[in-house]
């Protein structure tokens, strides 16, 4: 390690090159894994890898911070790459909600045979009536499409119940349903965990550890429960709502924002948890905190992500 | 610590956390990748000599076209500028090093990763990638061989490394600058990769996002590109250009960062309309977001869509032209000298501007319906890729080599490479233009007799070519080995920038105490 003048440039490290390693041999694993629908083991090796690597290599940036090695200069470039990982994150969704934008507005109206080439000219076309025998049996441009090409193909067995029973908004006028209506709980319990990461993070910078690691806690715990929820939702749809991955495309598009955000809840809570542990370790002082602040930073713009989802996968159906 | 390079070979290059070894790698990476995907050209023109099937299989050709497209895009010219990234930023606003020099290391490790699955593919049962470089669905999905799962992970590779790198770059820039070296004094090559590395951030999740819709559409049951699922295959282009067009900007504009180095110096003036340059390439930056469907006019678009994709795309035509203008007024009047960067830049800003006015071409939205998807299109990125990326990047090399190593090219052999690359260049892309106007499809292995001529010669000037990166690679080989030593820290009597006050070669490290700029 070396303090060069006023600048600090790291020692050379094998880390980067086992990265590289780990992830490269997670991508060729998954392609096996897909492809033959069964030997994980290559995906797992690389996983490992790449888990050990990541583990020395924070813990390696941590034991720098600690014995003061890291200068205001570098802690401002994590804080940078934080920010600007947030960012990509951002623009990883917005593909999803593109699309899902995209077919929604556009495309499913087109398919149903409103004039689409001639925005100019709404004469409506026939082509609703050739689009059901082109697409599937008994397709019809609503959203959701309620008749499934799942269930064009099986039957009964795969029938949609509709969003009006499941997923979407149930309306002002039955508040047993809005109870009972899972999203919901998922909204109010995911607001919480950001205000309890917020009063964790003040208790922090007042340097009252106990009231950090206790909120801390409790935040955490309830990215645990809004998972479990979501886990709930998806097995109540597969089960009961004939709402799976294989259902058209608003099974798509729920299914992938969906699954993409808890993707995203899941590593926030590890982040979370993470930071958990070592506050109880000592790790933080109340103005040095980085690991904590990015991990709660990362908390706040999945929480803002669902409440995008919120509004266009659940209420506005 | 080592003030110096380590001695040990494998640790030097493997572990390293020193932008000049890491920038070093990516050139070498990316010349071997150049050559790779030139390999794959030269069979493509090879097959395209003559009319009917001579060499290869008509879906070997196709995974040829595709994998060209790819490794050249992905695997030489991004990589390139990256590595010019690495050696020069640093240098240019008086830093130690990158911002987060290990991350450094592992975006450029994940790439021969990356490419290696990539090209295993073509080995693999099913062969390689067949869809184009575009790989539109459902070509890229419902028809595509299995091994399309192995591209998939391979784009999610690149797709990190480049995130990695580009905020590396954003945190250098925004946050290694020498005391006094304020935005508006940076050198236009780091606001150009400062921009880029911007566009980068912002696109290559949505790249990530398309593959990752392939992925589930294949294997997993989803219908996203679907339509017999309510999806719809147009989805897939509108979420690729979204991508594509800020792609080619982001390979256009370090080599705009390029030539608005080499340029003043060779013409000991500073640069023309410094503030204008930077807000044009912000414009551009802004407007290659907003133009994407330009690639889309013959998909079934509303007729609104199709007169707003048209006009903004226009406007594109704008800013460049700030550009042009700017480097042309740099020169007018200048004590100008033509050393073999010189040329290249020169050749740069003729070939493409002539590659930009195809451009303004085809986003005639009523005229592209006719050259869309034909040799026009091919001969007009080829104009801008390859006369305007490959271009600046060979100038690049020309110009800071003996900075990097303390010893001179050979000027003869440079300028012999100039020409030849200049000369066969156009033989082999102009005709393009010729057959795209008459109707010759692209991507086809075979073609009408009434072809056959311009093929021929296209051909013929793609063999030249080719030789024209061995005598470039030759050279530098040279320069590197036996070069005649340079020892003035400016190496060019014209050159200006922070880059030229350190010593020739510079010291391993670079700024140990940060440069004071007034
Ligand atoms: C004034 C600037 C430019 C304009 C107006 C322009 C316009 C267009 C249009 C309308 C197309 C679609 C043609 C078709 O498929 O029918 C196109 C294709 C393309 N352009 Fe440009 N362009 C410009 C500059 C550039 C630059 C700077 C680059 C890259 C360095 C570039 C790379 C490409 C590529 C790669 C394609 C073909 C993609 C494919 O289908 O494989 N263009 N351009
Ligand atoms: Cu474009």
């Amino acid at each position: 390690m070396a303090e060069q003048g006023n600048y600090y440039v790291p020692e050379q490290s094998k880390l980067p090159l086992l990265a590289a390693l780990g992830m490269g041999t997670m991508g060729f694993g998954a392609a096996t894994w897909v492809i033959d629908g069964q030997s994980a083991t290559v995906f797992v090796v690389g996983l490992a890898i790449l888990a050990i690597v990541m583990y020395k290599w924070w813990s390696v940036v941590i034991e720098e911070n600690m014995r003061g090695m890291v200068s205001d200069q570098l802690k401002h470039s994590y804080v940078l790459g934080m920010l600007w990982f947030i960012f990509s994150e951002v623009m990883f969704f917005a593909a999803f909600f593109g699309a899902l934008f995209y077919v929604r507005v556009l495309v499913n109206p087109w398919i149903g045979g409103e004039a689409a080439i001639t925005l100019f000219d709404d004469t409506p076309t026939d082509a609703s009536v050739a689009n059901s025998e082109l697409l599937y049996p008994g397709y019809e441009s609503t959203w959701p499409p309620l008749i499934t090409p799942d269930q064009a193909a099986n039957g009964e067995s795969a029938k949609f119940v509709g969003p009006d029973q499941a997923m979407s908004f149930p309306g002002f006028s039955n508040w047993q349903r809005i109870l009972a209506w899972l999203p919901l709980w998922n909204t109010i319990i995911l607001l919480t965990s950001s205000y309890t990461v917020n009063i964790a993070h003040h208790a922090l910078k007042e340097g009252n550890r106990k009231i950090f690691t206790r909120w801390l806690g409790i935040t955490v715990f309830l990215g645990g429960v809004f998972l479990v929820l979501q886990a709930e939702e998806y097995i109540e749809a597969y089960q009961h709502m004939g709402l799976t991955l294989d259902s058209g495309i608003y099974g798509t598009t729920f299914f992938l924002l969906t699954g993409f955000h808890g993707a995203h809840v899941t590593l926030g809570t590890i982040m979370l948890l993470v930071s958990f542990l070592r506050g109880l370790k000592g790790h933080f002082k109340n103005d040095d905190h980085f690991g904590f602040e990015a991990a709660a930073w990362y908390w706040h713009f999945v929480d803002v992500v669902w409440v995008g989802l919120f509004l266009v996968v659940y209420v506005f159906d | 610590m080592a003030h110096g390079p380590s001695e040990n070979f494998f640790t030097r290059w493997f572990f390293s956390t020193n932008h000049k070894d890491i920038g070093t790698l990516y050139l070498w990476f990316s010349f071997a990748m150049f050559l790779l995907g030139g390999a794959f050209a030269m069979i493509i023109r090879a097959e395209l000599f003559q009319p009917g099937m001579q060499l290869i299989k008509p879906e070997f050709f196709n995974q040829m076209t595709t994998m060209h497209g790819l490794v050249m895009v992905f695997g030489a010219i991004m990589p390139a500028f990256v590595g010019l990234a690495n050696w020069l930023i640093p240098m240019m606003i008086g830093a130690p090093d990158m911002a987060l020099p290990r991350m450094n290391n592992l975006s450029f490790w994940i790439l021969p990763f990356a490419f290696t699955i990539l090209v295993a593919t073509l080995f693999m049962e099913g062969g390689g990638p067949n869809f184009g470089w575009t790989f539109y669905a459902p070509l890229s999905t419902t028809y595509a061989p299995d091994t399309v799962n192995y591209f998939i992970f391979g784009v999610h590779l690149m797709g990190a490394s480049s995130i990695m790198g580009s905020i590396n770059i954003i945190a250098t820039v925004m946050n290694m600058r020498a005391p006094g070296m304020t935005y508006m004094k940076m050198p236009l090559f780091v606001w150009t990769w400062l921009i880029t590395a911007f566009l980068l951030v912002a696109v290559m999740p949505v790249l990530a996002g398309a593959v990752t819709m392939m992925l589930m559409d294949i294997n997993f049951g989803t219908s996203f590109f679907d339509a017999a699922g309510g999806g719809d295959p147009v989805l897939f282009q509108h979420v690729f250009w979204f991508f594509g067009h800020p792609e080619v900007y982001i390979i256009i504009l370090p080599a705009f960062g390029v030539v608005s180095q080499i340029i003043p110096t060779f013409s000991r003036k500073p640069l023309f309309g410094y503030s204008s340059m930077v807000y044009a390439t912000a414009a551009i930056a802004f407007l290659s977001f907003i133009v994407w469907a330009h690639h889309m006019f013959t998909v079934g678009m509303p007729i609104a869509g199709e007169l707003y994709f048209m006009y903004a795309t226009m406007l594109i035509a704008v800013p460049t032209g700030v550009k042009v203008f700017n480097w042309i007024t740099t020169m007018y009047k200048g004590a100008l000298t033509f050393e073999t960067p010189m040329l290249f830049c020169i050749a740069f800003v003729i070939l493409f501007t002539f590659g930009g006015f195809t451009g303004m071409m085809l986003s005639i939205a009523a005229a592209d319906t006719q050259y869309h998807d034909t040799y026009f299109v091919v001969a007009h990125f080829h104009y801008v890729m390859v006369a305007g990326a490959v271009f600046s990047g060979t100038a690049a090399i020309y110009y800071w080599l003996p900075k990097w190593c303390g010893r001179m090219y050979d000027e003869t052999m440079g300028k012999v490479q100039f020409w030849l690359a200049f000369i066969a260049f156009n033989i082999t892309f102009m005709p393009q233009h010729f057959l795209g106007l008459a109707g010759m499809p692209r991507r086809y292995s075979d073609y009408g007799l009434q072809f056959a001529d311009w093929n021929m010669v296209s051909s013929i000037g793609a063999f030249m070519y080719g030789g024209a990166q061995l005598l470039f690679l030759f050279n530098v080989i040279r320069t590197i080995g036996w070069g005649k030593p340079v020892e003035d820290p400016k190496v060019w009597e014209g050159a200006d920038g922070l880059e030229w006050t350190l010593p020739t070669p510079p010291p391993f490290h670079t700024f140990s105490t940060p440069p004071v700029v007034k």
